[in-house]
């Protein structure tokens, strides 16, 4: 183990630039575990989903990454919102969401993974974009521009997902659907819409936080299990449903998986995330900032 | 039918089973059924957990794993073990793992127990992987005998034994099943707190169910290093055995032992087919699409599907039932 205080300030500053981008990958979990309660363990496959449909219009038009996912973000949005309709009638309605529930979405995951493994196969891909490849340094800290630009956009999406949840009219009503669902239809607001419709955005996110997946590093199919993990500690570790919370608990775990690569070597990091979401559930399960 | 009998009946069929792979004279057939009869003792293990007490178990790989790896480090201590002292062994180790699991999780209900237990496996993977004793992440050789005694190859050997681990993990989960104790694991899968709240030991109930489904998961893990040869992390770690261990019991049903044995020797087979016949990635995108369209369709999987057909009562839900019935009677 070698430490020095460069090294330290190194590792906390790419701890941050990565965290935020894990606050990115874990919105959609936020909103749609946290605040909907439907265990969307496929999630993470629908962020790699996102990142090989970023890489096929990367590939083929050559557009910008970040732009594609925005482009792509409303098929992203009406493929949740499908999903959610066949989950509700199959499960929700008949009041058998939990082991089922799970099931169905493991079931999803697998199949995802499968089928880019048969369309696209095993190989690692990746997107060309400018601010690919260069970094900045500032005195002994190094920040790749390729982590840095997925960080300000993923702290921006956060900013705004938070905005939509606290002023506009749906946002509200998805907040309340979490609290108490028999008042939302007490006052004419379809509750299953309401769910339609957050359950969509958190798909949608998927497409945003797979773009920067693929920025940040090379994809290949299977790479979504890693993040099973991380997005549900981050997300019970930020309060469920909380995205202020979602936030500081990807920081954090953003930069202890930093110091733990840096000073005991890589192959310790996933255990890191896990073994934060072990501890939180068995000595505090209500989070950071629990709700 | 008495536990006795049932498990002299399933002896003689498991001697067919054996019986009619040795007429087919060849060892394909014994490479082919092993994984079949493994994911038998994997489903019925799962459903003793997952089945009769509702808790979603994703970590079946991590305690599949740990059986293997405790072949590993047995075959690294004293190279000559027979294989059914390493069963054991392996039994024991994922037993207490199991136990450890039960006593981590016990607070946690539904999604957070299965989140947590994906979490195990992969703090077990990032320790095996680290762990250089047992290959680390280049992986453990086994030197596997060609030929063994009385069986003629080594295979016949293999499978000879995860046939008894199968058939002695069906007698375990039927004998649960006509117990108290599976009475007890019932209303913990129908209403926890109401089951705490009537008297019923929950928790020392949960504690023995991720034992006992662990310790049965690390039987069927422990012979598999000899069978493949070569153990890797990410092979013993992989998906497919936790997506398998549920999806089979899930298609099957899982409210008695037949459905994880019906559903494991289905989709076993099928994928053992596939395999051979178009591609191993078909073969799990086949069981991916089963398993969605069966919870989705099919909530009781295929026993429910042939009692809703002949219009009995699914069995196990007799002593469910009953249980349900009784409660306001039994308490003064």
């Amino acid at each position: 183990m070698i430490f020095s205080f460069d090294l330290l300030i190194d590792a906390i500053v790419s701890g941050i630039l990565i965290g935020a981008f894990y606050a990115a990958v874990t919105a959609g979990i936020t909103l749609s575990f946290g605040i909907l309660d439907i265990v969307n363990i496929a999630h993470p496959g629908f962020i790699i989903l996102g990142s090989y449909v970023v890489y096929f219009i990367n590939a083929k038009l050559g557009l910008d990454p970040i732009v594609a996912a925005i482009v792509v973000m409303p098929g992203f949005y009406l493929l949740g919102a499908a999903i959610y309709q066949i989950y509700y009638v199959s499960f929700e309605k008949r009041g058998q969401e939990s082991i089922r529930g799970l099931a169905f979405f493991f079931g999803i995951l697998f199949i995802t993974e499968v089928s880019l493994v048969l369309y696209f196969g095993v190989d690692y891909r990746y997107v060309e974009a400018p601010y690919i490849g260069p970094t900045w340094h500032l005195g002994f800290v190094d920040i790749p521009l390729r982590i840095l630009v997925p960080c300000l956009v993923s702290v921006s999406l956060i900013a705004a997902l938070q905005l939509v949840l606290t002023r506009t009219f749906v946002g509200r009503a998805i907040m309340a659907v979490a609290q108490d669902e028999l008042a939302l239809r007490l006052m004419a607001v379809d509750p299953i819409r309401i769910k339609r419709i957050a359950f969509g955005i958190s798909i949608a996110t998927a497409a945003l936080a797979g773009a920067f997946l693929i920025i940040i590093q090379p994809v290949e199919p299977s790479v979504g299990r890693e993040y099973i993990g991380r997005v549900f500690a981050i997300c019970v570790l930020g309060g469920m449903g909380s995205l202020p919370g979602t936030l500081v608990a990807a920081l954090l775990v953003g930069i202890v998986e930093s110091l733990t690569s840096t000073f005991y070597g890589p192959s310790w990091a996933p255990a890191v995330s896990f073994g934060f979401l072990l501890l939180t559930l068995a000595v505090r399960p209500a989070g950071l900032l629990g709700r | 039918m008495r536990s006795d009998i049932f498990f002299i009946i399933s002896l003689i069929v498991g001697g067919c089973v054996y019986g009619l792979a040795a007429a087919l004279g060849n060892d394909y057939y014994f490479f082919a059924g092993y994984v079949v009869v493994q994911y038998v003792v994997l489903a019925t293990a799962w459903n003793i957990l997952g089945g009769y007490c509702g808790y979603v178990n994703f970590g079946s790989a991590a305690f599949f794993a740990l059986g293997a790896y405790s072949t590993v480090a047995m075959y690294r201590l004293y190279p000559p073990m027979p294989i059914p002292v390493d069963v054991a062994i392996g039994g024991v180790a994922s037993g207490v793992i199991g136990l450890g699991t039960g006593y981590l999780t016990l607070r946690l209900r539904g999604a957070f127990f299965a989140i947590a237990t994906l979490a195990l496996a992969v703090v077990l993977e990032t320790l095996v992987v680290n762990w250089e004793y047992v290959g680390g992440s280049r992986g453990a050789f086994i030197v596997r005998p060609e030929t063994i005694a009385p069986f003629g190859s080594y295979i016949k050997y293999l499978f000879l034994i995860m046939l008894l681990v199968a058939i002695g993990s069906i007698t375990v989960a039927r004998l649960i099943e006509r117990s108290r104790l599976g009475y007890g694991f019932a209303t913990i899968r129908d209403d926890e707190l109401a089951a705490e709240a009537s008297g019923v030991p929950t928790l020392r109930l949960k504690l023995i169910a991720t034992t006992i489904s662990g310790a049965l998961m690390g039987m069927a893990g422990a012979p598999f290093p000899y069978y493949i040869g070569y153990l890797q992390p990410s092979s013993a770690f992989g998906l497919d055995y936790a997506v398998n261990s549920i999806a089979m019991p899930l298609i099957g049903g899982t409210t008695s032992w037949v459905g994880p044995l019906i559903g494991a020797v289905l989709l076993g087979s099928l994928q053992q087919i596939a395999t051979v016949t178009i591609s191993s990635a078909v073969n799990l995108l086949i069981v991916g699409f089963l398993l969605v369209g069966f919870v989705i369709v099919a909530p009781k999987g295929i026993i429910g599907l042939v009692q809703k057909y002949i219009g009995r009562r699914p069995a196990g839900q007799v002593g469910r039932r009953r249980i349900k019935a009784d409660a306001p009677e039994a308490a003064p």
